[in-house]
């Protein structure tokens, strides 16, 4: 058991941090990416890579791993940034982001990476895959947890809630899903392109254990992984994240709201210099 | 805005056959069938094989596979009437090293379906078993239930094996062939009550290849399915006719034994006709067409299929008469091309 130490997650904070620096390191190198998602994210994955998951950084299929599914293909950058701070991946692999050739692409894909679980980018797949992945783990007699990713925008998806339906089914104790909410999608704000508020209370109606929690906030998120991992009663459980685009660098944060932020070529070192600048108070 | 079929005034003076059950066997009168052989090849093969599991969106007893939940309900999964959730579920389970065969009919598959089997399990070339009932015009429902361009929309998915099995033999020898297969594969599925047509032919099912069922000099069929049962039929009847028949047997769609088909189609002066249970468009018709143009192989060809219509509902007989793809039928266009 876990217990909470509040207050003394400062190495998850400067991990989360350091997901940042480097996602903005490779948002430099290829000109553009989904930087304002990678920066929203870095505190969840910060806490799911650096407190929540059991893994091994030199053998990334090891059987008795957690498994971290993206289903939100194009957060890969967030999520290499993650796996290059976990030493999954060699760190001077970064300026290969987005090239040809490149085991970095910018949609995560699970044959080109290590510790990239699984192909995303088509939306409403991972929490399906997610389902069987969890029984199948269940048979093995497994203890490692299935960790999904998904977004707001993917709730719009059917098969999120053909999934949904079955994980309570199924009492899939082994799933931790982690809902992004920043509120934004392709043609706008979430809420406006498909409402799909209150999700706790949808998830609740489901049968899952629902946390709601400022997703940009290190000891709200170890508070509710650990109630994730060690929730009593056999059900699936859901993290659901609020959090802020652009989050760490405050002139991204207040760009016009856009599910594809703009950033001009020399405003990279400027992010990474608001950053640690950000950081260092 | 309804557009309405037009139909002839209802005369209850005329007999009509009534619809056939959702899921009516195939067989003739007097024909000898086996049942279940694929529920009951599966069970068998899953004895020494625990990696094998069986999961359904609500359909295990109209695909036989309620045999196999029956004999191992441990390994039985039953995903609800939800297809997508059952496409990416069975890949989640085949990343953790199971054997998933997954099964519902082929339109939900082929159309609901498609986007995720094309990403959670073939672009990873996963051991998925995709097994579909009520393929082509095997019912009659109507469109909702008749899957007449399934082998179309896959024969697009690159990495995915397609098999469409003509009898109850070919079933039972297909499922372990298709379970030793390392990727995905989607296998049409004849339930129930299963013709037995191809022991009298000595056959032994290989994946992805052709096989020459009977030679003759008129006529060279290339035929997949439960077709090439309707071809075997229809070379018998042409026989008394004095029309020599040679039938090839194409149970793999893909990949598809090019050589075999180029090689039987290169011996001169025989008329060349696809059978096929699936629309003119996108099947195996199409896909002898183009194998045979790149090979610079130029028969006389001719297709016979279903056509590119939404087809109707109604007893089976009557819509393969309608549709050209019974026996008589059959044999009526091949002696109408020969004459021309």
């Amino acid at each position: 058991m876990n217990a909470p130490i509040l207050g003394h997650n400062r190495p998850l904070i400067k991990k989360a941090y350091e997901i940042r620096r480097t996602a903005l390191q490779m948002g430099k190198v290829q000109g553009q990416g989904y930087i304002a998602q990678a920066l929203d994210i870095a505190d969840v994955l910060s806490v799911a890579y650096f407190h929540a998951m059991q893994y091994r950084p030199a053998e990334p299929e090891w059987e008795e791993r957690d498994r971290f599914y993206l289903s939100i293909g194009h957060y890969a950058i967030g999520l290499y940034a993650a796996l290059i701070e976990a030493g999954i991946i060699p760190r001077e692999e970064l300026e290969s982001y987005g090239t040809d050739d490149s085991r970095l692409p910018m949609s995560g894909m699970a044959a080109y990476t290590p510790g990239m679980e699984i192909t995303g980018g088509s939306l409403g797949h991972g929490l399906p895959i997610a389902i069987g992945g969890c029984l199948g783990l269940k048979v093995k007699k497994s203890k490692s947890f299935i960790y999904n990713l998904l977004s707001d925008g993917e709730l719009g998806e059917g098969s999120t809630w053909e999934a949904a339906m079955s994980a309570a089914h199924w009492k899939l104790d082994n799933l931790i899903a982690i809902v992004d909410i920043n509120n934004q999608q392709a043609d706008g704000p979430s809420s406006q392109v498909l409402a799909s508020e209150p999700v706790d209370k949808k998830f609740e109606a489901f049968g899952w254990f629902a946390q709601r929690v400022d997703g940009n906030d290190i000891d709200a998120l170890v508070k509710a992984f650990d109630a994730a991992r060690n929730h009593e009663h056999a059900v699936p459980r859901v993290i659901i994240c609020d959090t802020l685009m652009g989050k760490g660098v405050p002139f991204l944060e207040a760009r016009d709201k856009n599910h594809f932020i703009r950033v001009d070529a020399n405003e990279w070192d400027q992010a990474i210099a608001v950053l640690d600048a950000e950081f260092a108070s | 805005m309804t557009h309405k079929k037009k139909f002839a005034a209802f005369d209850p003076s005329k007999p009509r056959l009534t619809t056939s059950a959702m899921i009516a066997s195939i067989a003739g009168e007097n024909q000898p069938t086996k049942p279940a052989p694929f529920g009951n090849a599966l069970v068998e093969l899953a004895k020494d094989r625990p990696e094998i599991v069986g999961m359904t969106a609500d359909l295990a007893k109209y695909t036989d596979l309620h045999i196999f939940a029956k004999a191992y309900p441990e390994r039985f999964y039953q995903m609800g009437m939800a297809e997508q959730l059952l496409m990416a579920s069975a890949a989640g389970m085949a990343r953790e090293g199971f054997i998933p065969i997954a099964t519902t009919y082929a339109v939900f598959a082929a159309r609901r379906a498609y986007d995720f089997i094309c990403m959670a399990i073939a672009e990873e070339n996963l051991p998925v078993k995709i097994v579909c009932a009520l393929p082509g015009l095997t019912t009659g429902y109507g469109p909702s239930h008749q899957a007449t361009e399934d082998l179309a929309i896959f024969r697009g998915m690159p990495n995915l094996t397609i098999i469409d099995p003509c009898d109850a033999l070919e079933i039972e020898q297909a499922v372990p062939a298709m379970i030793d297969h390392p990727g995905p594969v989607y296998m049409r599925l004849l339930r129930g009550n299963v013709p037995l047509v191809l022991d009298e032919y000595g056959y032994k099912f290989e994946l992805g290849k052709a096989k020459m069922l009977r030679d003759g000099n008129d006529v060279l069929f290339i035929s997949t399915g439960l077709m090439t049962m309707r071809t075997l039929e229809a070379a018998k009847e042409l026989a008394k006719d004095k029309v020599d028949v040679a039938v090839l047997h194409v149970p793999t769609i893909k990949p598809l034994d090019v050589d075999a088909i180029v090689k039987a189609s290169s011996k001169s002066g025989r008329l060349v006709v696809v059978a096929e249970n699936h629309s003119v468009n996108g099947g195996l018709g199409e896909a002898v067409a183009a194998s045979l143009m790149r090979s610079g192989v130029f028969p006389t060809f001719r297709h016979i299929g279903l056509p590119d219509e939404f087809l109707d509902a109604g007893a089976l007989p009557t819509l393969h008469d309608r549709y050209g793809i019974s026996t008589s039928a059959i044999c009526e266009s091949v002696k109408g091309w020969l004459q021309k």
